[in-house]
């Protein structure tokens, strides 16, 4: 059936049909998706849920011709395909967002535009270009900057882009991985209430990844369950309640629920006041006027990525340098040295562990060991102690359930929610006074979420003054006992968590006060 | 017969070194930086400017012309460029570690095959007096320019314009950028870089051809000093930009002047502290430009030391 692989000139102008059938993908012994069929109907908005390992990657990779599948068909508008490699994949007008960016960083985003397209004449007429470019962004419901390299844009802002690509590459099919999860609400709300507007009007199919029951409720028609690499479920999302789904996506296991929070009353632990620092582009300036953590609270920051709280987590992790103001950590000036952080019991869980907070090609046991390798109960060790470390390490990993093939494997092999509950159970283990925390459960699984989340939560009722950097709102709400918003490297609001308005903080997010 | 112009004299030899000396400058650097660009460093280009110079050098005398010799120099840096992208495709391969060796190989072939082409006399390049409207012998001893300088300017525009205009300069950055990205988009990363690195190598062969067939003007095993590694330093002081390559170029070259130009107007002491000048101020502008905190945007992302 390979003949229906002959390139189109043109992508098609309508919307497209897909279905897959009996889709099955093994490797070696592992299979990792088992029989799937799915049905997108043209011009449908249809959602794939399930936990991390799922197999929802595995299948839109199979669609995408990155995997062949073992077994199994995929039929486009009506047609059986074969889909060799990628490139096939777009000839037929499908596409896909990626969770991870796949754009250019020093390309402005004009030229990542146009160097995407698979016609680009040899010499490229700017101008005209130009002229096409903002043609086509005058239809478009949102706006990204075009002459700004793709580096120096904020993950919301990247995202935009990496859809409308898709939109400028003229694909009729497209799968979003994800796309929602740098966003603001009301970001995500335009951006979905646009999709959902071209597939209304027939231009295009969306097939989304998404963990938002949500966005899911709000937005989708159709809603296919996998768990295991099975097809547990699905249907009409208008059939269908939220409890139905996660019922389908968990199947039956206990989910770990937040430690409910009990009254506490502190000292201040944390204080910064008049803080500044030049931002990672070094044109503007960071400037934290006043913020103040007690002990037994948790501090939600929230905002969209690239408005300084990457810059915050580092001034407090001593990575930049403070131009003015001062940091206190029990009263005490406060630079972050390591001695520091260990006098004070300061502990850090910056995001991205693997890349931040571990040395990927080290052991998990080594890496759990990094706070104690050098003192023990206070004295100073010369020698490393193999057996404390490797006794250390076995008990925390029980403790905190990390999947490791064993505690001798570099901690870079393991997946990216237990590389997370391996960090948290080395920042966690002994006193904790202070504990900085930025994105803990970005990309991880709803069970992994519930119990990270679970385990700051019993922190803070133990009495840890806890700061939390995250861009995820959902997850500021559940967790803080006061909430600040932080704009344009400012803290531009603060509400207490019990009467806070999400619209008011959107409001705040998005820079308009 | 001299003409006494007094302190004047410095800025005069000063401009006149910078045309002079920064032309190698220019032609290795915006090679490396086009190199770079697309994601792999050659180290080894002191080598292939080596190399360059020596079988320019032979060729033009057994030829007798010039431009045959600058065509061979071009195509041997080719040919090294070739070399040295064909073995970083192969996998778990540095490019640090290969440049350093081509480096080492380049120098030694030159000096092998040079050997006979020590004493002869090849013909020279040919220059533009620009300064025929002046009388002073100084003012036109500086303004005789070289054509390649003249064609290496007019290089700097061409492949800053190449890099923002065109398919092949849009697909170098890709490549030089992200190569998950570049494969993404259906480009083939290796090809893009071995023929990146080609170019590069051609150009340090030219920057080579212009050392033994202009200035200093003959073939001996001293005629680069380390040239072509201070220009892969400059590509990193220039960002990686074509244009900046050749102001670079021309900054270093000038301070290289300074010395000679000051013991000429009898500055006896302490000259020697201003032979390091381009050193000093190459150093002193990159620790003034550079920041603990702040990233450097410019850096080509695929660019690393450890593959």
């Amino acid at each position: 059936m390979n003949h229906v692989l002959e390139k189109t000139p043109h992508p098609p102008a309508r919307a497209l049909s897909l279905e897959t059938l009996g889709m099955t993908m093994r490797f070696g012994n592992f299979t990792a998706l088992r029989d799937v069929s799915i049905k997108v109907p043209a011009g449908s908005f249809h959602v794939l849920l399930g936990e991390n390992g799922a197999g929802k990657s595995t299948l839109v990779k199979c669609i995408m011709g990155f995997y062949q599948p073992t077994a199994g068909q995929l039929t486009v508008d009506g047609r059986e395909v074969e889909v060799a490699h990628p490139r096939a994949a777009h000839d037929l007008g499908l596409g896909m967002v990626y969770q991870h960016f796949t754009l250019v960083p020093s390309l402005t985003a004009a030229e990542n535009l146009v160097i995407s397209r698979a016609d680009v004449p040899a010499k490229i007429n700017w101008a005209r270009e130009r002229e096409a470019l903002s043609a086509f962004m005058a239809n478009m419901p949102f706006q990204v900057p075009l002459d700004v390299p793709v580096g120096r844009l904020a993950a919301g802002e990247k995202q935009k882009l990496e859809l409308l690509k898709q939109l400028y590459l003229g694909r009729k099919f497209l799968i979003l991985d994800e796309p929602t999860s740098v966003l603001t609400p009301s970001e995500a709300d335009e951006l979905l209430g646009m999709v959902r507007g071209l597939t209304t009007a027939g231009d295009l199919t969306c097939l989304m990844i998404s963990h938002k029951f949500r966005e899911v409720t709000a937005f989708a028609d159709e809603v296919s369950v996998l768990r295991r690499g099975e097809y547990a479920g699905g249907g009409k999302v208008s059939d269908l309640s939220t409890a139905d789904m996660a019922a389908m996506m968990i199947g039956e296991k206990e989910l770990v629920r937040s430690a409910r929070r009990v009254e506490t009353s502190g000292n201040v632990v944390l204080e910064m006041k008049g803080a500044k620092a030049p931002d990672r582009s070094g044109f503007k300036t960071i400037e934290i006027g006043d913020l103040k953590v007690k002990a037994g609270e948790i501090v939600g920051i929230a905002g969209i990525s690239g408005n300084g709280q990457m810059e915050l987590m580092q001034m407090l992790a001593g990575q930049r340098p403070l131009d003015a103001g001062e940091m206190r950590v029990k009263d005490t000036p406060y630079t972050a040295t390591r001695s520091e952080a260990q006098k004070f019991n300061v502990r850090y869980l910056p995001e991205e562990p693997l890349k931040n907070a571990c040395a990927p090609k080290m052991t998990v046991a080594e890496n759990i060991f990094f706070r104690d390798f050098d003192a023990k109960s206070g004295k100073r060790q010369f020698w490393l102690d193999g057996r404390r470390m490797m006794a250390e390490a076995a008990r925390l990993v029980g403790e905190y359930k990390v999947k490791t093939a064993s505690l001798a494997s570099p901690i870079a092999s393991l997946s990216g929610g237990n590389v997370q509950r391996a960090v948290l159970a080395r920042e966690l283990t002994g006193e904790v006074d202070l504990l900085v925390i930025a994105n803990p459960c970005f990309g991880l699984d709803f069970s992994a979420v519930a119990e990270i989340r679970a385990r700051i939560m019993a922190a803070r009722n133990s009495g840890t003054a806890v700061l939390l950097i995250s861009e995820d709102l959902d997850e500021i709400l559940e967790l803080s006992d006061r909430i600040l918003v932080m704009s344009e490297g400012q803290i531009a609001f603060e509400t207490p968590a019990a009467t806070a308005e999400i619209g008011e903080i959107g409001k705040y997010m998005a820079g308009h006060h | 017969m001299t003409t006494d112009i007094g302190l004047w004299g410095v800025p005069l030899a000063i401009l006149g070194g910078a045309i002079r000396v920064s032309t190698p400058f220019i032609f290795v650097s915006i090679g490396e930086a086009l190199t770079e660009r697309s994601g792999r460093v050659n180290l080894g280009l002191e080598g292939t400017l080596v190399f360059g110079a020596m079988s320019g050098y032979a060729v033009a005398y057994h030829s007798n012309s010039a431009w045959v010799g600058l065509l061979a120099a071009a195509f041997f840096g080719l040919i090294f460029g070739l070399v040295h992208g064909y073995i970083c495709k192969l996998p778990k391969v540095n490019d640090i570690a290969i440049g350093i060796a081509l480096m080492i190989f380049g120098s030694g072939l030159a000096f092998f095959f040079g050997k006979p082409y020590i004493q002869p006399v090849a013909p020279h390049l040919p220059a533009i007096s620009l300064g025929w409207w002046s009388d002073v012998p100084q003012v036109q001893a500086a303004l005789r320019v070289n054509v390649l300088f003249i064609a290496g300017i007019a290089l700097a525009l061409a492949a800053s314009w190449m890099l923002r205009n065109t398919k092949v300069g849009l697909t170098i950055r890709v490549a030089g950028d992200s190569a998950d990205a570049a494969r993404a988009l259906g480009i083939d990363v290796n090809r893009v870089r071995l023929w990146s690195t080609a170019a590069g190598g051609a150009l340090a062969g030219i920057g080579g051809a212009y050392l033994s067939l202009y200035y200093p003007g003959s073939w001996n095993e001293g005629i680069s000093s380390g040239q072509g590694l201070m220009a892969v330093a400059l590509v990193i002081f220039a960002r990686w930009s074509p244009i900046n390559c050749a102001y670079a170029s021309l900054l270093f070259g000038g301070a290289g002047a300074l010395g000679p130009a000051l013991q000429s107007v009898g500055v006896t002491q302490g000259y020697y502290l201003f032979y390091a000048a381009p050193y000093v101020l190459t150093l002193g502008l990159l620790i003034a430009t550079s920041s603990t905190t702040r990233a450097m945007t410019s850096a080509p992302g695929e660019l690393s030391i450890t593959k």
